[in-house]
């Protein structure tokens, strides 16, 4: 390290802005801040779950503060990032994942084909157990 | 006959000057590639100008170069496809740049030796003895094994751009490129390698690594890969902490 750290060397400072000049790395940050619309549903989840142990009551309140107009566009929102977050990261599961059949590994469209598989089957036995509850 | 204009970074500390881009226009010639170029300018046109290259055919990995933005390997890129110009010819990003297009590359030779890039035996055997690998052995590893050193991926990696300090893709795909030849022992050296803030870990996996090699090494695959195994590696001594992996 000690030998780069010539004064006569040029050394590029890289802008903050970096990541606004290439599509792959504007993606890229979007991947990563649409966590947030994760970490938004999750938190959704636990305060319905809360609000559900207090009762028809504490239920009839959450869907109250919940049908507010902008909490309604902010789900939307929420909502479009949770799907560019799951296909982005469901794309990138074959790099990760390598699994051998014999002496082959298997094809990256089985492993994220079995990822969105996995997909679809949870959130038709969710939309059906709604359904048939209801 | 038909010329393009090439816009070359010249940084010469000697002169005490700015870096500043310098312009030359020279023959589109059908044939060449950008290396053929900086060749042209340097035969004919302008002696001081410096930059690195030995094999002209994409081997030796010392011909890296930003040209128009993304890192090339300039013997393998030809002048024609950026035609009518002008072509923009910068040195790899994320390296001090010593002079004109020469970046100093000490830091990731030092990165190459941190990852132990040999085949490391928990007891050296005889030289006598053969290590025998099948041919689905040596295809876990061997596209790892293809890495040229040319640090395009370097230049391209926003994260060593960040943090100077992140051991790097070439550097990581080389440690799994061992980690997976069915003769090393070493796993476990290099995992305590490079588990610390500054290995795999660092790796947020914007990927452009990988879509810039010129030897399909695919060193993001092989981070993330490393990661998986990092993970299992942990939860495995959380779970068996006598099992032989501690």
């Amino acid at each position: 390290m000690d030998k780069s750290v010539n004064k006569q060397y040029y050394r590029k400072d890289m802008s903050i802005f970096w990541w606004t000049r290439k599509w792959t790395h504007i993606r890229f940050i979007l991947r990563e801040l649409t966590s947030l619309s994760v970490a938004f549903f999750a938190l959704e989840i636990v305060l319905l779950f809360f609000s559900v142990s207090r009762g028809p009551e504490g239920y009839q309140t959450f869907v109250a503060v919940i049908s507010n107009p902008i909490l309604i566009i902010l789900n939307f929102i929420a909502f479009v990032g949770l799907i560019f977050h799951s296909v982005t990261w469901f794309d990138l599961a074959p790099k990760a994942m390598v699994i051998k059949v014999g002496k082959r590994p298997l094809p990256a469209i089985v492993i994220a084909g079995s990822n969105y598989m996995g997909w679809i089957v949870v959130s038709v036995l969710i939309f059906w157990f709604l359904t048939e509850n209801t | 006959m038909e010329t393009i204009e090439i816009e070359v970074f010249r940084y010469q500390p000697e002169k005490g000057s700015d870096p500043a881009f310098q312009t030359y226009e020279i023959p589109l010639n059908k044939d060449w590639v950008i290396l053929d170029a900086l060749n042209h300018i340097k035969d004919h046109i302008d002696g001081s100008l410096s930059f690195r290259w030995s094999c002209r055919m994409g081997v030796c990995g010392s011909c890296g170069m930003v040209v128009n933005g993304k890192p090339v390997l300039t013997c393998a890129t030809f002048l024609e496809k950026f035609a009518p110009g002008p072509v923009r010819i910068e040195p790899l990003d994320n390296f001090p740049v010593v002079r004109d297009l020469v970046i100093e590359m000490s830091d990731f030779l030092d990165k190459l030796q941190k990852v132990k890039p040999w085949i490391i035996r928990e007891e050296e055997g005889s030289t006598e003895e053969e290590y025998l690998q099948t041919p689905s052995q040596l295809a876990d590893y061997k596209q790892y094994s293809m890495c040229i050193n040319c640090m395009l991926c370097y230049s391209a990696c926003p994260v060593y751009g960040l943090e100077p300090g992140f051991t790097g893709p070439a550097a990581l795909a080389l440690a799994q490129r061992y980690n997976m030849d069915s003769r090393d022992q070493g796993n476990r050296d290099r995992m305590e390698a490079l588990s610390d803030d500054t290995g795999m870990w660092q790796c947020t996996f914007v990927g452009d690594c990988s879509a810039v090699c010129p030897k399909n090494v695919d060193p993001a695959g092989a981070i993330q890969r490393y990661k998986v195994e990092g993970a299992t590696h942990w939860w495995k001594t959380l779970l068996l902490p006598y099992g032989k992996d501690r």
